[in-house]
């Protein structure tokens, strides 16, 4: 049994334009340890996918489906049973860590309450256990500056309070929802380093939510591409670089510039869609080269075509690759 | 490649006096060089990717180049007058030949202003004489160019989605017929899908208008498509400056090669095989930069000779800021790669 099965999951936004269908029918697995990328643009729902994982949607938001954790349903659970399960087994991290953290609070008080809340520690324990966790993520000092309060910290620093803090009860699943997008490419990288040396000592399963195809290559070992709110394609990582068979997973690949060698940089026509109103066919259509009719009329299943592959296209996956 | 460049920048300072609350009056205020001893040359037609993280300086030396900042040093176009000593008035000429986009697309347009009104603006600045009709005409004319449709010529920048906004950025920049186009971050807030779409178009109208372009950006595997020269600061100065090809091949600046090994690539395989070549530590103020080179406290081949001497101009086919050039052999392994 995986450790967090998701079912089906919708999630709509009741706005004043009409219903938002922002997550439609999307399933997965995440199994204990493992590192798994949700990859897709803005608007693709994968933000959403996972505040509605922890009940942390926007008061017009509504989330059905099933979420199970550990055997047990936790979607759309009272607020008292989800505070039990959220940063005690399910942690997140945020991409803006300066707007994430309280602050008014000094560091050593906001980590602490998530240990004395969860742990019952005490909050000399507490800080102490916070001075050795910030101490874990490489902030230099920590003894002293776990005393300051979040503005004083560099973003970068920032977002290792950030993280410190979502390891704090030793989570079974972290969520990261964009964390190195607001940082600096270097800072990024020691960042992404740190989140994976982690995963494999506490032997934590990792949601790793991002735009960055690069990022999921250096640090996940499966990936889910997202697009419309649906999952286009779902993939150990290193089929999916090598033959996306996606459209979409494919054109994006395409539109991707390269450090190490000359690229195209061919871009995707046609405009993201518009979330508003029940989805119609296939999200992506309006901007496929291999759209065929059956695609404006009903969204292609998700199914199985290789060896822990799955994808949601109309056309064969040789038919794909003969045309191109 | 001195007298036939287009635009081209001696010892460039841009200065910020920090004033706090803390001071006393007759303090001196701390002085923040931002852009510290910056040159280059830029020939007709080329374009140049400026480099660096976020408070490298980067988007203040764009500014210092059209004189939205004070800045001393000089900036010599074509070859012939010096832009920054000139008044508002004598400036108002050169203006319509350099232009900017920038890299909010939303925000740089104004909310209240329809598509036609915003491109148009620049033609009642620049154009003064020209008819209402004409000026209809070349907005049209400007707007199938970036590829948007005449017929939203009356619709309001919200309507459109951040792609097509950077496009009306990127016609009413080229609505006076400029000569040179600096795009600060042009396509960093945006999806890769449609960043690509950007840049080709970028692309289409340097080669249709023979354009000049600086692009700033801080996303390298763009500059690496984009650019013809690259130029890499750290802390207001330069670190490494020369063709794309070469900085790219054979990094020699131990700065340009930890950002290069910083840079996420989309192949797993070639991800297992990276190294981070990391610096030690957080960016310094730059208020109070370290003494001789401004990364030595961070560089792992920091000798005392980087303490006490700033780097000159080295030359091996670029420039290179640095005491101690050469290769990293572990990026190498990567850049080799094609």
């Amino acid at each position: 049994m995986a450790l967090l099965d998701v079912t089906d999951l919708n999630v709509r936004f009741d706005t004043q334009e009409g219903e938002v269908h922002a997550v439609n029918g999307v399933s997965f697995a995440l199994e204990k340890g493992e590192a798994l990328g949700i990859v897709g643009e803005s608007g693709s729902g994968k933000s959403q996918l996972s505040f509605s994982i922890l009940g942390l949607l926007a008061p017009n938001g509504k989330a059905s489906g099933s979420v199970r954790f550990d055997g047990r349903e936790i979607l759309n659970l009272p607020e008292s049973a989800l505070n039990k399960i959220r940063a005690d087994r399910i942690a997140m991290v945020f991409q803006d860590p300066m707007t994430a953290l309280n602050p008014y609070m000094r560091i050593s008080d906001q980590m602490a309450e998530t240990l004395m809340l969860h742990k019952g520690l005490s909050k000399r324990d507490a800080i102490a256990q916070a001075v050795s966790m910030l101490d874990a993520v490489k902030i230099p000092d920590a003894k002293n500056r776990v005393r300051l309060f979040p503005h004083e910290f560099s973003g970068g620093m920032r977002q290792r309070v950030m993280i410190a803090m979502a390891l704090l009860c030793k989570p079974d699943v972290l969520i990261a929802d964009e964390p190195t997008t607001a940082l600096d490419v270097t800072v990024q990288a020691q960042i992404m380093d740190l989140l994976g040396d982690l995963r494999r000592e506490l032997g934590m399963a990792t949601v790793l939510i991002t735009h960055d195809l690069g990022v999921v290559a250096g640090f996940c070992e499966r990936a889910i591409v997202m697009y419309g709110g649906q999952v286009m394609e779902q993939s150990p990582i290193d089929p999916l670089f090598a033959q996306p068979t996606h459209p979409y997973t494919r054109g994006l690949l395409a539109a991707l510039p390269r450090l190490d060698h000359d690229s195209k940089m061919t871009p995707i026509r046609g405009n993201p869609p518009n979330m508003t109103g029940a989805p119609t066919g296939c999200p992506f259509c309006p901007r496929c080269d291999f759209v065929e009719d059956i695609c404006h009329r009903t969204m292609p299943p998700l199914e199985g075509f290789a060896d822990g592959r799955l994808r949601a296209c109309h056309r064969s996956v040789d038919f794909i690759e003969e045309a191109a | 490649m001195m007298g036939t460049a287009l635009i081209e920048a001696r010892d460039l300072r841009v200065t910020f006096e920090i004033r706090r609350g803390s001071d006393l009056p007759w303090q001196e205020p701390p002085k923040l060089r931002a852009v510290n001893g910056v040159s280059f040359a830029l020939e007709q037609g080329k374009t140049l990717g400026i480099v660096g993280e976020s408070g490298c300086g980067k988007s203040t030396l764009a500014r210092a180049l059209i004189r939205m900042l004070p800045a001393e040093g000089e900036v010599i176009w074509q070859g012939q007058t010096d832009l920054l000593p000139l008044n508002p008035r004598q400036m108002l000429k050169y203006r319509s030949d350099i232009q900017m986009i920038f890299q909010d697309p939303l925000a740089s347009l104004d909310p209240r202003m329809t598509v036609g009104e915003i491109i148009a603006e620049p033609l009642r600045t620049h154009r003064p004489k020209m008819g209402g009709r004409e000026r209809k005409e070349k907005v049209r004319e400007v707007m199938q160019k970036v590829g948007l449709l005449p017929n939203q010529i009356n619709r309001y920048p919200h309507e459109f989605s951040g792609g097509q906004c950077q496009r009306i950025g990127i016609a009413r920049a080229l609505v006076v017929e400029p000569k040179l186009l600096i795009c600060d971050e042009p396509v960093s807030a945006l999806d890769v899908s449609i960043q690509a779409q950007v840049i080709a178009l970028l692309e289409d109208l340097r080669r249709d208008l023979g354009l000049t372009i600086i692009f700033i950006a801080h996303d390298l595997s763009v500059v690496r498509h984009v650019c013809d020269e690259v130029m890499v600061l750290y802390l207001g100065r330069m670190m490494e400056a020369g063709p794309t090809e070469k900085l790219f091949a054979a990094p020699q600046h131990p700065y340009t090669q930890a950002l290069l090994s910083a840079v996420p690539i989309p192949d797993p395989e070639v991800e297992r095989r990276k190294k981070l070549i990391a610096l030690e530590g957080d960016l310094p103020s730059p208020l109070n930069p370290p003494s001789g080179c401004p990364l030595r406290n961070r560089c792992p081949r920091a000798t005392e000779l980087c303490a006490s001497t700033p780097p000159t101009e080295q030359v091996e086919g670029r420039a290179v800021f640095c005491h101690h050039p050469g290769p990293a052999p572990e990026l190498q392994a990567v850049l080799a790669e094609s």
